[in-house]
């Protein structure tokens, strides 16, 4: 198989501003990824399953990652102008001088959401390829693009990311939760999902149960001993 | 009226067989009990392994699984009781004729098991339908679940006819239906039915 900086010039050759970046992954597996721009992802996906030496024809695996809001502290160093007084040989005299103050900021990085996909190739025997898409924000704007129009292995799945992560895949044919029920409103594999309390009864609690349990005590829920 | 065992054995000697209707009519129930035919997850294959030919649940009248809850007398909930199957869960008993009876067989079925801190799995399904045996193990092996099918046997054979502690379909007071729980926003609502399952007291 070609290497992941040779396919990704290959994209970029076949699919002119494909906006493909390309993610290494540092570790002793190496495996690295692409990411792609959701507005010519479909594109790139119908190249890397057409072209001939490629040949991505089977989806393995596909994924969602949540990566919430990052809250990120920057030292800076910034220097002023500040006026001392300082006692000269002619008493009292102001004087200017250069400080250099360390100080804190504190940015957000706003998270978002991932949909990874896994590619391999029954044609060519090779893969996997992972490439990798982002939503813009975690909220009001989780769309990526459906990639069930060029693998129809990505249909199920691509719902079951919808259920747990709520990324909402514009295009896909039937976009319904497939786990959980259809009245549920909440997206349980996000990193902010606050489970439903159902511990008032534990007569063996320990570690997370016996936090959960004891919480129902001291709000004077169930009738716990 | 009790008959003295040790006349009715002396009776037996004599070619003279006496009985009550109690006792035929529970002997008759406990030994045709008809499970019905349904699983939920891995203890369902310890539950199949329990008919076949090795452990013969057949020896305990108990060999024919209906598929259909209108002709089966027991539900062996076998497995995890996904909040999403819950609701179809309690349909089905409420579907069931009188007089029926629950085995819950399992460690998911009685708490949850290793699913229990999981927000999609119903920590015991006796918090919305009347269990009348609990079997721990994961799964239980399918001796165990011949012990629960005789613990029910004893408790039909205890049953009696009139009076407290008879049978629901000879108590036409008794509570026939069983409130489905609706799937919420969040969780199921209710989290449990108040009536079969007040929370129990911890004691430690």
């Amino acid at each position: 198989m070609k290497t992941v900086e040779e396919i990704k010039a290959a994209i970029e050759a076949a699919v002119p501003g494909a906006g493909v970046e390309f993610v290494p992954n540092p570790s002793p597996s190496a495996q690295h990824s692409l990411r792609l721009a959701p507005e010519s992802a479909v594109a790139v996906a119908k190249f890397l399953r057409d072209d001939d030496e490629l040949a991505f024809d089977f989806l393995s695996n596909l994924t969602g990652v949540d990566w919430p809001d990052k809250e990120i502290a920057e030292k800076v160093k910034v220097t002023r102008q500040v006026t001392k007084t300082v006692d000269g040989p002619e008493g009292k005299v102001d004087q200017t001088v250069d400080e250099t103050v360390e100080e804190t900021h504190k940015r957000v990085e706003p998270g978002y959401l991932e949909a990874v996909y896994h590619l391999y190739s029954v044609e060519k025997k090779h893969g996997p390829l992972v490439i990798r898409m982002r939503t813009a924000n975690r909220t009001d704007q989780a769309q990526l693009p459906s990639l069930t129009p060029v693998w129809r292995a990505a249909e199920f799945q691509e719902r079951e990311i919808f259920d747990l992560y709520g990324i909402v895949f514009t295009g896909h044919p039937d976009l319904r939760r497939i786990l959980m029920w259809d009245e549920f409103k909440d997206h349980p594999m996000r990193k902010d999902y606050v489970e439903p309390d159902d511990f008032e009864y534990e007569p063996t609690p320990h570690d997370e149960v016996l936090n959960r349990a004891q919480e129902h005590k001291s709000e004077g829920l169930g009738t716990g001993d | 009226m009790a008959v003295d065992q040790n006349l009715k054995i002396e009776l037996g000697k004599q070619g003279i067989f006496v009985t009550t209707i109690e006792e035929l009519y529970n002997w008759g129930r406990r030994s045709s009990v008809w499970p019905m035919q349904f699983g939920l997850a891995c203890c369902a294959i310890e539950m199949i392994a329990t008919t076949m030919a090795r452990y013969d649940l057949a020896r305990f009248g108990a060999e024919v699984f209906r598929p259909s809850p209108r002709q089966a007398d027991l539900m062996i909930v076998s497995g995890t009781v996904t909040k999403k199957m819950a609701p179809q869960v309690v349909r089905l008993y409420n579907q069931m004729a009188e007089p029926r009876y629950v085995i819950a067989m399992g460690a998911c079925a009685i708490s949850g098991g290793p699913f229990k801190q999981g927000y999609n799995v119903l920590k015991g399904i006796d918090r919305y339908i009347p269990v009348d045996v609990h079997i721990p193990g994961c799964p239980p092996r399918p001796e165990a679940l011949i012990q629960a099918f005789m613990t029910l046997q004893k408790k039909i054979d205890g049953q009696p006819l009139t009076g407290e502690g008879r049978p629901r379909h000879l108590d036409a007071e008794a509570q026939g239906e069983f409130a489905v729980p609706e799937q919420g926003e969040h969780d199921l609502e209710p989290t449990s039915n108040k009536g079969v399952w007040p929370v129990p007291i911890t004691i430690r």
